[in-house]
Formats: structure tokens, sequence, C-alpha cells
């Protein structure tokens, strides 16, 4: 496995389980003064993972996999 | 009135921009069944995230925050932000390409060739088929309970509120039947498939996304508004649905090892056989980043002002002992009143109910088309033929959905869903280990196909057919049908023989 993609399965693995933030289960403190707190966690878990996966494209596009389905059978 | 006119006008806004596709209809079956792989990002984003997302991106979503709480957002849509675009980018991706290096147009003709075997596409095939047939069926019957409520009599405290049209609807106090909602939400997804095909389904999910969407946060607004603002509507919320600490009845707060194990359920994108057919679509591969990126964004526009709505509810009075999936359409009722706001909502509803609903039609009828018929025949047919054919097909899928749908209108199906979504996310070690893995073999995959399959099906019946049922205190039976499949492929595939190299070749640039 090359060094790179090795990199973004151990964010995509650490991802996963910081997505049990069990640090949270039981706090009913409000961000902003209206959203819970389990909730704002997971709403800015939601944008860590968008800029996780901008970065994958960034860096680690397939770009042999689009020239090779280019040169197909059809 | 102005409330069905207000449905009356998107419906027909709908037809008008999803028939306006056909101006760039080419005739063929390729533009048929793929749209000849010309859509662009931003109709792949709408289409993907508008089919991905059913009654329960809104209605649902509203509903389950009611019953259980903040947990909901983590349980399905923070973890689909991750595993959903995990899903485009390693398994949609890569399943274009090779779509369109060898001109394949279903699932079912990859899986066929990749492992060489024409019995694995009949296996496949009625697993596939039975797996959608509910999730048709909660669209319809979702559809039918939707503008039924809306139209239905209401009690209020001045007393009971008679329905939008008692004269003519006498049986149902006044509510649109469940039969002509149907039948009218059938028709207009049954126009524009029949006529454009994979085209019109994506400008139709185009359309229809942006307006759940913005019907979504529109009801969020309003109803914060009506509550005083954001810090008072949530000054509203039971406590115990602030947090995911289960209550000592059980019914609200997720368990962790639940939450945990919630995270197979979003695999299923990788299987969904309508979301292959719109992969197939993507005009080339750029046309998947942005929906990778923007994917779990989508989520969150739609999900998190849901959940709120959802938590805000639990301390209102008029709301308690409500039914989850009425909670939306009462809030917006109830508080909101204007029935040409309360028109729009519904119209929203719909919207995510028949941007699914239009792509499982096609792509039934286009898999009964090309792995059925196609398949078998020694016969020449011209494109002609087949577009007739593949009409046909979709014209007979949707009136036998319609039939069981009204058969079945009475029963609580809603949570049938869960269970397409734990089927396909438990085949999903297939179509990683035909992409991925080199050795898996013929073999291997039957064997993980029917291991799956025996598991689901007896978690299936010990939960008395389609009810909510865990294992193992809180573990979701899905996670133990992916490892039955995973070990099933790897330790059937090191026994067997390896596939060919030409077909290794073929599948592995």
């Amino acid at each position: 496995m090359k060094r790179t993609s090795l990199v973004f399965l151990t964010v995509f693995v650490l991802l996963a389980i910081l997505h049990q933030d069990f640090w949270n289960w039981d706090n009913a403190s409000l961000v902003f003064g209206f959203m819970p707190m389990g909730l704002a966690y997971h709403a800015l878990y939601t944008l860590v993972a968008t800029a996780f996966w901008a970065v994958v494209i960034k860096v680690a596009w397939p770009t042999k996999l689009e020239e090779w389905a280019e040169g197909g059978e059809e | 009135m102005a409330t069905i006119w207000i449905i009356v006008i998107y419906l027909g806004a709908l037809l008008a921009f999803a028939m306006g596709s056909k101006i760039f209809f080419r005739g063929t079956s390729a533009d048929y069944f793929v749209a000849s792989r010309s859509i662009g990002p931003f109709m792949l984003l709408m289409s993907v995230f508008g089919t991905t997302m059913t009654a329960f991106a809104l209605v649902g979503s509203t509903g389950k925050s009611f019953e259980r709480g903040i947990g909901t957002y983590g349980l399905m849509a923070s973890s689909s932000g991750l595993i959903h675009a995990a899903c485009f980018l390693l398994i949609g991706l890569k399943l274009w390409a090779i779509g369109k290096r060898h001109g394949y147009v279903t699932q079912i003709q990859f899986f066929r060739a990749r492992f060489d075997s024409n019995g694995l596409g009949y296996l496949l095939f009625p697993i596939l088929v039975l797996l959608v047939i509910p999730y048709l069926l909660i669209g319809v019957i979702g559809a039918a309970k939707t503008i039924g409520g809306v139209t239905g009599p209401k009690k209020t405290p001045r007393g009971m509120i008679e329905g939008t049209f008692p004269d003519l609807f006498e049986s149902t106090g006044g509510a649109i039947p469940p039969w002509l909602t149907g039948a009218v939400i059938c028709i207009v997804v049954l126009c524009y498939i029949f006529a454009g095909g994979s085209r019109a389904a994506a400008w139709a999910n185009t359309f229809q996304t942006l307006v759940f969407m913005t019907m979504g946060v529109l009801a969020f607004i309003l109803i914060s508004n009506k509550l005083g603002g954001l810090g008072a509507a949530i000054e509203q919320a039971k406590e115990g649905h602030l947090v995911r600490t289960v209550s000592s009845e059980g019914k609200v707060g997720v368990p962790p090892i639940m939450f945990a194990t919630y995270m197979f359920i979003p695999l299923s994108v990788g299987m969904f056989p309508h979301l292959f057919q719109h992969w197939l679509t993507a005009k080339s591969a750029k046309a998947f980043k942005l929906t990778v990126i923007a994917h779990p964004i989508c989520i969150m526009i739609v999900w998190v002002p849901c959940v709120l709505i959802g938590l805000w509810a639990t301390g209102l009075k008029p709301l308690e002992g409500a039914a989850p999936a009425a909670v939306l359409a009462k809030m917006v009722g109830i508080l909101v009143k204007d029935p040409v706001i309360v028109g729009l909502v519904t119209a929203g509803i719909l919207a995510a109910i028949m941007s699914s609903l239009d792509s499982q039609f096609l792509c039934l009828g286009t898999i009964f088309t090309n792995d059925i018929v196609l398949h078998n025949t020694k016969k020449k047919y011209t494109d002609k033929q087949i577009l007739l054919m593949a009409r046909g097909f979709v014209l007979a899928i949707v009136v036998i959905t319609y039939v069981l749908a009204m058969v079945l209108i009475d029963q609580n199906v809603f949570d049938l869903a869960i269970w397409c979504f734990s089927g396909f996310a438990a085949l999903t070690p297939l179509v990683i280990a035909a992409l991925y893995w080199r050795r898996s073999t013929k073999e291997g995959a039957i064997a993980s196909i029917v291991a799956t399959t025996v598991v689901w099906f007896y978690f299936f019946a010990k939960s008395g057919f389609g009810g909510e049922y865990v294992i193992l205190g809180g573990v979701m039976p899905v996670a133990v049908c992916w490892l039955t499949g995973v070990v099933a492929m790897v330790a059937v595939s090191l026994a067997t023989k390896p596939p060919s190299k030409e077909t290794v070749d073929k599948f592995f640039p």
C-alpha cells in the first residue's frame, strides 16, 4: 500500500472513532445558546469529514483510472 | 384550497421541468438507461443526493429526533457524511470507470462479467428486486399519508375542523384518499421516466432536491420565529432529548453500541442499484468530485434543521403523543398555519419522496430489460425495440407498486426501510471484493451473497418481519450480516480456484 493511502486510511479510521464521541453522551449544554453539544459536535464533524474528502480528492485523485475508462470498448 | 393549489403547481412545474429534458433525448437505449453518460457535476450531485434522501430526509429525521433525541443526527447523518462519500469515491467512481470502459448499464452485468458467472446474476436479481420493492412502497404510502394528513380533518383547541373536500371525499372526512394521491404521484413520475429515462430522472431530481432543501430550511426559519427565536425554541425541548443517554423506559436516547454499529447502514449506498445507474450517467470522473465533497454538507443542511424541529416539538403540548411521522406536518400546521406555507412544505416532502421513486422505477425497468430479457436472447433487438421493452417494464413496475401500496396502505412499512438499507449494506463485501481483491472468486461471491441473505433473513424473521430489532444489547443486525459476508467471501475465495488472468486484466487496470 502506498504511503498516502495508508495515511488516508489511518485518518478515516480515526474519524470513525471520533464519531463515537462518548464524552458528549450526557452533555446537555448548549453551543451558541441554541445547539445541544451532541448535535453541534456532529455538525462540526460533518464539516471535518468534508474537509477530509476534499484533501483526499486533491492529493490522491485517480487520474489513471479516468484515462483507462476513456479508452473503453464502447 | 391554497395548499392544494401549491401542490398542483409544484407537480406541474416538476413535470414541465423533467419533460424539458426530452429536448436532449437522443432516442437511443444508452440515452434512456444512462443519459449517454453526459451528466455534469452539479446535476450528478443533485441526483445522487436526491436519490439517497427519501421521505426520511424531512419527515423521518424530524420524527426520529422527536422520538429519540439528538442522537438521530449522529446515527443517520454525520456517519453518512463519512461513509457515503467513501462509497462514492471508492466504489462509485471505480464502477463508473468500469461501466464506461466495458459498456455496462446495470450492476448485474458488472458482477456477471467480473465473476464470470451467469448464475450469479440470477441469484442477485431477485434479492435486489425484493429489497427495492419495499423501498418503493414506502415512497407511495408516505406520499399518500402526507397528503391525507394535510387535507384531512384536524383537531384544534376550538374543536374539529373538517377536511379540505368534505363533499367530494365523505368517507375520509374530506381528506384526499390514498388511492388518488398514489395514482397522481405514480402517473407524474411515470410520465417523465417513460419519456426521458435517466436524463429525465436527473433533471427531475435536481429540481426536487432544490425544492426539498429550500422547503426544509424555510420550515425551520418560520417555526423558530413562531417559537420566539432559536434560543427560546430549544428551551421548549425536553432535557432527555438533548443528550444520548438512554432513558429509564429505553425509549429516548441511543445505546453506544447501537450508535457504533449503525455506521454499517450508510454502506448501503454502495449496493443500491438505482444509485449505480446514476453513477453511470456521469460525464467524466471529475464529475464525482463535487458529489464527494458537497454530499456531507447537503446532508447537514437538511438534517440539522429537521433534528432541531423534532427537539423543539418534544415540549409542545399539542404535539404530545403525536406519531413521529406526523411531527413536521403538525409543527408547520399548528405553528405557521399559513396554507401557502403548508403547501410549500408539503411540496418539499413530496419532492424528497419522488426524487427516490423515479430512480427506483427506472432501475428496475433497466435491470429487467438488460439482465433478464436481453441477456437471455440471441435475437438482435433494435434500439427502438429495447426502448419499448424498457418503457413497458417501467409501466408494469409502476402499476405493481401502486397496487401493492394500496393493499398495504394501513401497514407500517416505514420500519422496513431500515431493513432494506441493512440488506443492501450487508451485500457491500461483494462489491468491495469485486473491485479491490483480485483473488476473489465466483464461488466466494456466491457464498457471500447466500450467507448474507440467510443471516439477514434470520434476523428479519426474528424482528417479526420488519420491526425494530437489535442483538446483544444494542448491536444492529447489519453488522453481523456484513461480517458474515466478509468471512464467506474470504474463506471460500481462498479455498477455490483463482479467477483467470484474462478476467483480472479486464477489471484491474
